[in-house]
C-alpha cells in the first residue's frame, strides 16, 4: 500500500503501511467481567515471544481484535473483508465480505462475541452474526454520511464515530439513536469504564469527554497534535486519565477532572498511531511505525527482567 | 362346465361338481365356519373380503373397525414430533395396496386418464369390426385389426371434429362447388369398371345444377404423398396387404379387383350379389380367394389397361394427390382469396366478409388556444396600502390575471387584523385589549426595537414573495418590466453566483432542464426577457405560465439555499429510476447551528439529535437485550416515501430549517441585514446587545424546546410540570400555526421567550434577589406574550389561542395526566407567596390570569429556593474538593438527594439553566463514582 494513512475528510482513512501490523489492540478480558475465578494466580507476564504470524493476505491490516476468551481473532483491512482466525492454530475460519467497495476501518466483537461489528469507509456499520453461517449481515447501520472511523460496543450500545463529525450511539435497549455533533472528523471514540461518558477525539486536535446520556461536554483536552491521522485515544484503567496518541511522537496524559496535561510521554520520532490501555493495570501499549512498545508504571518491576 | 358322465348315465346331463363319495364309516365333514375360511393373496398373506370383492376399504377386524386386541392401537406413537410433517391425510393413507395396484381403484401406474382418452370410438370401424367378426371367413381375423387400429381416437381427431371436421373430409376451408367426383359412401362399394364418364358425370352435373349457391362442401380428403424411397424388390405400386382394403374395403379408392374385364353388364348385375353376399375378410393382390369364397371365377385377373387413364385431362379425377403441391391452377380464384381468412366452421347466418374492415381513425386532441386558461381566477381585492402598492400595480397591469399566492392573499389565510388592514379600517384604539398597555416604557422601547427588526425582515420577505408573485401573475407580455424586475432583483440580490451545473431541479425532463439552464444563462447576462425567450413557444399559455413560475421559484431557491442543499446531499444510495425515494423520517438537521454551538462549546441538546431506531430482532437477541419495539417489523430508522423530483420538496427545506437555524445565524445576520435577501427573515431576530447577553441561555432554551418528550421523561432533572404546561400551550399554538400556514414552520415553544427574557435573572441567582426575581419573571412572562403579539401580524391569531389557553385554568387540558394535577395541587401548600405580586394591577383585570401567574410564581419561588440549596452544596463541595475519596459518599448522597428533590419539587435547573458551573460540578462528580 502506498497511501499514507492520512485522514481525508471526505473519504476517510486510507490504508496503513502494508508491512506493519499496525493497530494491534487488546480487547483483553475485562477484569471483573468473567464469572469464574482465574485458575491460579500467576505473576504478571507480558507477551514477548512471537508465537505466530498470520499472513492475512489483506494488505494493510487496520484492526485486530480478540474475542472474549481469546480463541478467535478478527482482522480487517484494505481488502474489504473481515477474516476470523484461530490465532493459536493460525487457521482462517471465516471470511465476511460485504463491505462492497470500501476498506474496513475497524472491527469489534460484542461482549459475548456473538456479533461482529465492522465499520468501513463505505459509511456503514455492519453487524455480522457469529452464530450462523449467513453470508449477509444481520443489520446495516447506514446512518453515517461518511466513513466510519471507530466502533465500540458495550453490552447494549454501539458507539460509532464517523468522519462526518458525528458520534452516533445506537442504544439497542431503548431503541434510540443518539447522534452528537462534534464537527471535526472523528478519529476515535470510546466509552469510559463506568459507562457514563464517551471520549471523542477528532481531527481538530481535541479530545472531548461527553456525557453519554445528555451529550453535554464534560471536559476538553488539548495540547497534542492530531490533524491528519486516525489516532487512538483511551482512558486509563481507572478512568483517572485521558490518554491519546499524538502526531509529534508522544503520548499525552491528561487528568480527567482537571483537564490539565499530566504527562507527555515521548515514544519516538514518528507518529504514535495506536495505543491500548490494560483493562486493570497501569500498562500501556503503543504502536509507532513498525514497532509496538509496552509501558508500565515506574515502580513496576518485571519478573523476568525485561519490561 | 358341463361334464359328461359317459358311462353310467348317458342320457343325463348334470351340471356342477359332484360330491365326493363318502367312505364307509366316515363322518361327513363339517363345513368350515365363516371366520375360518381364508383367502390368500398372491404373497400368501391372508386376505379378507370386504365390501365389494376388492373395492371396499379394509374395515379392521371382521369388518369391524377395531382390532383383535380391541379398540386401542397396540402401541401408542406420539404424533407430537411429526405433527408438522403429516398434517393432512389423504384417502391413500387409508387404502390397501391392492387398491393402488394396476386394477385397483387408484392405480399408481401411469395410464391415460379419461380426460385425454377419446370418448367416442371410431364408430365406423367399430361397426366394421363387428361385422367382420360376425362373418369372418377366417375366425379371429379381427385380432389383426386390434393390432393395427387404435382402439381410441387420438386427441387430434377429437379436436378436428370439434372444429367441424368429419371423417372422410379433407382439411381446409369449405369449397363452393361440389367436387367433381363424389366419394362413394363408405358403406357402399362400387365394383366393376369405372362408370363411363358421360353417364355418371352427367348425373352429378345435374346435382350441381340444383344446388344452391350458398351450399359449400368440404374439401376432398388428401392422402399425403409418401416420400419413402422404394427399397424393396416388389413391383411398382405393389401394396402388399393394405389393411384398409383388405379387411373391410372401406377405403375411398375405387378399387375393382374383381371386375378387371371389359365386360360391364354382368358386373353391374353382379354388383348386387356381390354387395350382399361378399364376406369381408383378408383380401388383396397377394392373396388368392379363400376356401370359403364363393366366387373364384376371376380371381387371377390381370391388370388391364382400362384401369388406367389414357387421356390427359385437366383435372385428375377423384383423387387429391395434387393437394400436396397445391398448384395454383387447380384452385379457384375465390378459394385462394378465402384461404387467407378464417378457417373453420362459420356460424349459421354468417358468411365471410368480402371486404376487410376499415381501420379506426384516431383524431388528435384539439389544440388549445395559446391564451387558454382552464381555471378562472377572480381578481383579488387589494386595498392600496404602502406595503402592497407594488402588488397593486402589478395586478392592475396584468388586467385581472390570476395571482397565486394563497399564503398571502387567500381569504382564509388572512387574520382579522390583516383583513381589517385590507378593508382600510383603523385599528381599534379603545379599551386596552392588549397586555402591551401594561408594559413599562423601557420594555416598550425594547419591543419596538425588535419589532422594527422583524418588520424589516417581513418587508424583505414580502418583497420576495411579491417577486415570485409578480413573475407568476403576469402571463402576458403586456407588462414585462415589473415582473422581471422583481425577480431580477431577487436573483441578483443573492450573493451566490448562478451555477446551473450543480443544481438540476428538472433533471427528469431534459427538455425542461435545458430551458431552465437557458433561462439561467439569460438571467446571468441580465436580459430582461430571460423567461420569455427560453420558454417553449409551442406550449399553451397555461403551461408556459406554470413553467415560468417554476423557473422563477427554482432560481430563487437555488440561490438562497444552495449551501443548504449541498450540505444535505451525499452520494446516491438509491437508484434513480423510481419516482419516489425512501428517506429517513427524521433527518439530522442542519449543521450550521450545531457548528456554532460547538464553537461555543455548548454541547448537549444543541448538538444532539435523537431518533427512533429499530434494531434488528436478531441483533437484540444476540446482545441479550429485549426488543424495544417488539411489534414493529421495521429495521433501522423509520422511513417515509417522498417524491424525488418535486420542487416543493426543496421548497420546504429552508422553511423547516429556518427556525433552528436562525438563532445560529442571527449572530451574523444583523451586521449585513440589508442586502441579504436570500436569508429568510425570522421573528426571533432581536437586537444585538440582547443577543450577546442571552446567547447562552438562548441556546439552552432552544435545545430544550427541541428535546422530544421521551427524553424529557427520562431525565429526572427536567421540570416535568413546567414542561407539560409549556407543552400543552405550545401544542395548541402549534396547532393553530399548522392550520394557518405552512410557511410558519415549527415554532419554538414559549420557554424560548422565557429564556430570552428571564435568563439574565436566572444567571445571578443570589438569595437576596429572590423576590425581585420573581416579580421580574412574572413580568417577563407576560411581556413575552406581548412581544409575540406585537411581533408579526401573522401570529396574532395563534397568540390569541395561546393567550386564551393560558389564563383558563379550568380548561382541563387533556395533556395533563391526573398525577400531574395532583402534584400541582400539592404545590399549593408550598411556601407562602410574597406579597409583592398582589399589589400588581393586573391582578384585578383578569382573575384567571392571576391564578396562573400565581402558580408560575410559586414555581419560580420553589425553583429559586432549590437553586439556592444547590449553590450552597456547590460551595460546600468546593471546600471539600481536595479530598476526593472522602466526599465520595456525600457526593452520592447529594446526587440522590438532588434526584429526590427533583422528583418532589419542581426543579428547573436541569435544562433551563445549565450554567458552566453546573457543568463543572457534574464533571467533578463524574470520576468519583467509580473509585
Amino acid at each position: 500500500m502506498e497511501d499514507n494513512n492520512k485522514v481525508t475528510p471526505k473519504r476517510g482513512f486510507p490504508g496503513q503501511k502494508a508491512s506493519v501490523q499496525a493497530t494491534l489492540r487488546w480487547q483483553g478480558r475485562e477484569g471483573g467481567a468473567m464469572a469464574f475465578p482465574e485458575p491460579k494466580p500467576r505473576g504478571p507476564e507480558l507477551p514477548q515471544k512471537r508465537l505466530k504470524t498470520l499472513d492475512c493476505g489483506q494488505r494493510a491490516v487496520r484492526a485486530v481484535r480478540f474475542n472474549v476468551d481469546g480463541n478467535y481473532c478478527l482482522t480487517c483491512g484494505s481488502d474489504k473483508t473481515l477474516k476470523l482466525w484461530s490465532p493459536l492454530r493460525g487457521t482462517l475460519l471465516r471470511t465476511y465480505s460485504g463491505h462492497g467497495y470500501e476498506k474496513v476501518n475497524t472491527v469489534q466483537f460484542n461482549e459475548e462475541a456473538t456479533v461482529i461489528l465492522s465499520g468501513s469507509i463505505d459509511s456503514t456499520i455492519r453487524c455480522w452474526d457469529c452464530r450462523s453461517r449467513r453470508p449477509e449481515p444481520i443489520q446495516k447501520l447506514d446512518e453515517a454520511k461518511d466513513g466510519i472511523s471507530s466502533v465500540k460496543v458495550s453490552d447494549h450500545e454501539v458507539l460509532a464515530g464517523s468522519v462526518d463529525g458525528r458520534v452516533r450511539r445506537y442504544d439497542l435497549r431503548m431503541g434510540h439513536l443518539f447522534s452528537d455533533y462534534v464537527g471535526s472528523p472523528i478519529t476515535c471514540t470510546c466509552f469510559s469504564r463506568d459507562g457514563q461518558c464517551t471520549l471523542v477525539s477528532s481531527l481538530d486536535s481535541t479530545l472531548r469527554l461527553l456525557d453519554k446520556d445528555t451529550g453535554e461536554l464534560l471536559g476538553e483536552y488539548m495540547g497534542h497534535k492530531n490533524q491528519e491521522y486516525k489516532l487512538d485515544c483511551c482512558l486509563s484503567e481507572r478512568d483517572t486519565h485521558v490518554v491519546s496518541c499524538s502526531e509529534d511522537g508522544k503520548v499525552f496524559f491528561w487528568d480527567l477532572v482537571e483537564g490539565a496535561l499530566a504527562l507527555a510521554l515521548p515514544v519516538g520520532p514518528g507518529v504514535v498511531q495506536s495505543l491500548a490501555y490494560h483493562p486493570t493495570e497501569p500498562c500501556l501499549l503503543t504502536a509507532m511505525g513498525g514497532s509496538i512498545q509496552c509501558w508500565r508504571e515506574e515502580t513496576y518491576k518485571a519478573e523476568d527482567g525485561t519490561g | 362346465m358341463a361334464a359328461l358322465d359317459g358311462d353310467s348315465d348317458e342320457d343325463l346331463v348334470s351340471y356342477g361338481t359332484g360330491l365326493e363319495l363318502l367312505e364307509e364309516g366316515e363322518r361327513p365333514k363339517k363345513p368350515i365356519p365363516l371366520q375360518d375360511q381364508t383367502v390368500r393373496d398372491e404373497k400368501g398373506r391372508y386376505k379378507r373380503f370386504h365390501g365389494a370383492f376388492s373395492g371396499g376399504f379394509s374395515a379392521g377386524y371382521f369388518n369391524t373397525v377395531g382390532s383383535k386386541e380391541g379398540w386401542t392401537p397396540s402401541s401408542f406413537v406420539s404424533s407430537r414430533q411429526n405433527r408438522a410433517d403429516k398434517s393432512v391425510f389423504g384417502p391413500e393413507d387409508f387404502m390397501d395396496e391392492e387398491d393402488l395396484s394396476e386394477f385397483g381403484i387408484a392405480p399408481k401406474a401411469i395410464v391415460t386418464t379419461d380426460d385425454f382418452a377419446s370418448k367416442t370410438k371410431d364408430r365406423i370401424r367399430e361397426k366394421a369390426r363387428q361385422l367382420a367378426a360376425a362373418t369372418a371367413p377366417i375366425p379371429g381375423a379381427t385380432l389383426l385389426d386390434d393390432f393395427i387400429t387404435p382402439a381410441k381416437l387420438s386427441v387430434g381427431f377429437e379436436l378436428l371434429r370439434k372444429m367441424g371436421w368429419k371423417e372422410g373430409q379433407g382439411i381446409g376451408p369449405r369449397v363452393k362447388r361440389r367436387p367433381r367426383r363424389q366419394k362413394p359412401d363408405p358403406g357402399v362399394k362400387i365394383y366393376g369398371c369405372a362408370l363411363p364418364p358421360g353417364g355418371s358425370e352427367g348425373s352429378e352435373d345435374e346435382d350441381d345444377d340444383y344446388l344452391p349457391e350458398n351450399v359449400t362442401f368440404a374439401p376432398k380428403d388428401v392422402t399425403p404423398v409418401d416420400f419413402t424411397p422404394k427399397d424393396n424388390v416388389h413391383g411398382l405400386a405393389y401394396k402388399g396387404l393394405d389393411p384398409h382394403q383388405a379387411l373391410f374395403g372401406t377405403s375411398g379408392e375405387h378399387v375393382n379387383l374383381f371386375s378387371g374385364g371389359p365386360e360391364g353388364a354382368n358386373n353391374l348385375l353382379g354388383d348386387v350379389g356381390v354387395n350382399k353376399g361378399r364376406k369381408l375378410g383378408i383380401s388383396g393382390q397377394a392373396f388368392g380367394v379363400g376356401a370359403l369364397e364363393e366366387e373364384d371365377d376371376d380371381i387371377y385377373a390381370t391388370e388391364t389397361l382400362s384401369k388406367y387413364d389414357t387421356i390427359l385431362k385437366d383435372e385428375e379425377p377423384g383423387d387429391g394427390l395434387y393437394g400436396w403441391t397445391a398448384p395454383r391452377q387447380y384452385k379457384n380464384q375465390k378459394e385462394s382469396e378465402k384461404e387467407l381468412r378464417y378457417v373453420g366452421k362459420i356460424l349459421d347466418g354468417f358468411s365471410l366478409a368480402s371486404k376487410p374492415l376499415s381501420s379506426k381513425k384516431i383524431y388528435p386532441p384539439p389544440e388549445l388556444p395559446r391564451d387558454y386558461r382552464p381555471v378562472h381566477y377572480f381578481r383579488p381585492l387589494v386595498a392600496a396600502t404602502s406595503e402592497n402598492s407594488h402588488l397593486l400595480q402589478v395586478l392592475s397591469e396584468s388586467a385581472g390575471k390570476p395571482t397565486h399566492d394563497p399564503g398571502t392573499h387567500s381569504r382564509h389565510q388572512l387574520n382579522a387584523s390583516k383583513r381589517g388592514e385590507l378593508l382600510g379600517e383603523t385599528p381599534i384604539q379603545g379599551a386596552p385589549t392588549s397586555v402591551l398597555e401594561f408594559l413599562s416604557e423601557k420594555d416598550k422601547e425594547r419591543l419596538k426595537e425588535m419589532k422594527q427588526a422583524t418588520d424589516l425582515k417581513a418587508a424583505q420577505l414580502k418583497a420576495r414573495s411579491l417577486a415570485q408573485n409578480a413573475s407568476s401573475s403576469r402571463p402576458q407580455p403586456s407588462s414585462p418590466d415589473v415582473g422581471h424586475c422583481s425577480w431580477h432583483v431577487a436573483l441578483s440580490g443573492g450573493t451566490a453566483p448562478v451555477r446551473a451545473s450543480n443544481f438540476k431541479p428538472f433533471a427528469k425532463e431534459p427538455e425542461k432542464q435545458k430551458r431552465y439552464e437557458e433561462f439561467l444563462v439569460n438571467v446571468k447576462r441580465g436580459q430582461k426577457d430571460a423567461l420569455e425567450c427560453c420558454l417553449d413557444p409551442t406550449m399553451t399559455e397555461w403551461e408556459r405560465r406554470r413553467e415560468r413560475d417554476e423557473f422563477a421559484q427554482a432560481a430563487l431557491l437555488y440561490v438562497s439555499s444552495h449551501s443548504t442543499l449541498s450540505s444535505r446531499f451525499t452520494h446516491a444510495k438509491m437508484e434513480d429510476d423510481s419516482d419516489q425515494v425512501e428517506v429517513p423520517r427524521d433527518q439530522e438537521n442542519d449543521v450550521s447551528d450545531k457548528q456554532s454551538a460547538v464553537k461555543m462549546k455548548l454541547f448537549g441538546k444543541l448538538t444532539r439529535d435523537t431518533f427512533e431506531w429499530h434494531p434488528d430482532k436478531l441483533l437484540c437477541k444476540r446482545f441479550n437485550v429485549p426488543d424495544p419495539y417488539p411489534s414493529s417489523t421495521l429495521v433501522g430508522l423509520p422511513r417515509v416515501k417522498r417524491d424525488k423530483y418535486s420542487v416543493f420538496n426543496f421548497l420546504t427545506v429552508p422553511e423547516t430549517a429556518s427556525s433552528p437555524a436562525t438563532l445560529a445565524s442571527s449572530e451574523k445576520v444583523p451586521q449585513h441585514q440589508g442586502p441579504d435577501k436570500s436569508r429568510k427573515p425570522s421573528r426571533w431576530d432581536t437586537s444585538k446587545q440582547e443577543k450577546k447577553d442571552d446567547s447562552i441561555s438562548e441556546f439552552l432554551s432552544l435545545a430544550r424546546s427541541k428535546v422530544g418528550p421521551p427524553k424529557q421523561e427520562s431525565s429526572p432533572l427536567v421540570n416535568k410540570e413546567e414542561e407539560h404546561t409549556v407543552e400543552s400551550v405550545s401544542d395548541k399554538v402549534n396547532k393553530g400555526v399548522d392550520s394557518q400556514t405552512e410557511g410558519e414552520g415549527s415554532r419554538p415553544s414559549m420557554d424560548l421567550f422565557k429564556a430570552i427574557f428571564a435568563s439574565s435573572s436566572d444567571e445571578k441567582s443570589s438569595s437576596s434577589e429572590d423576590e425581585q426575581g420573581d416579580s421580574e419573571d412574572d413580568q417577563e412572562g407576560t411581556r413575552e406574550a406581548d412581544v409575540k403579539g406585537s411581533q408579526e401580524t401573522d401570529l396574532v391569531e395563534t397568540l390569541s389561542v395561546a393567550q386564551a389557553s393560558e389564563p383558563a385554568p379550568q380548561e382541563p387540558a387533556p395533556f395533563f395526566p391526573i398525577q400531574k394535577i395532583q402534584i400541582d395541587e400539592r404545590e399549593e401548600f408550598g411556601p407562602q407567596l410574597p406579597p409583592v405580586f398582589c399589589a400588581n394591577a393586573r391582578q384585578k383585570l383578569e382573575a384567571p390570569l392571576k391564578e396562573k401567574h400565581k402558580k408560575n410564581k410559586e414555581k419560580h419561588k420553589t425553583k429559586k429556593e432549590h437553586r439556592r440549596k444547590k449553590e450552597k452544596k456547590k460551595k460546600h463541595r468546593k471546600h471539600k474538593h481536595k479530598g476526593k475519596q472522602k466526599n465520595k459518599k456525600s457526593e452520592k448522597s447529594s446526587s440522590s438527594e438532588s434526584t429526590d428533590s427533583s422528583d418532589s419539587q419542581s426543579d428547573e435547573e436541569g435544562a433551563a439553566d445549565v450554567s458552566p458551573q453546573e457543568l463543572l460540578r457534574r464533571l467533578k462528580r463524574l470520576p468519583l463514582r467509580r473509585q
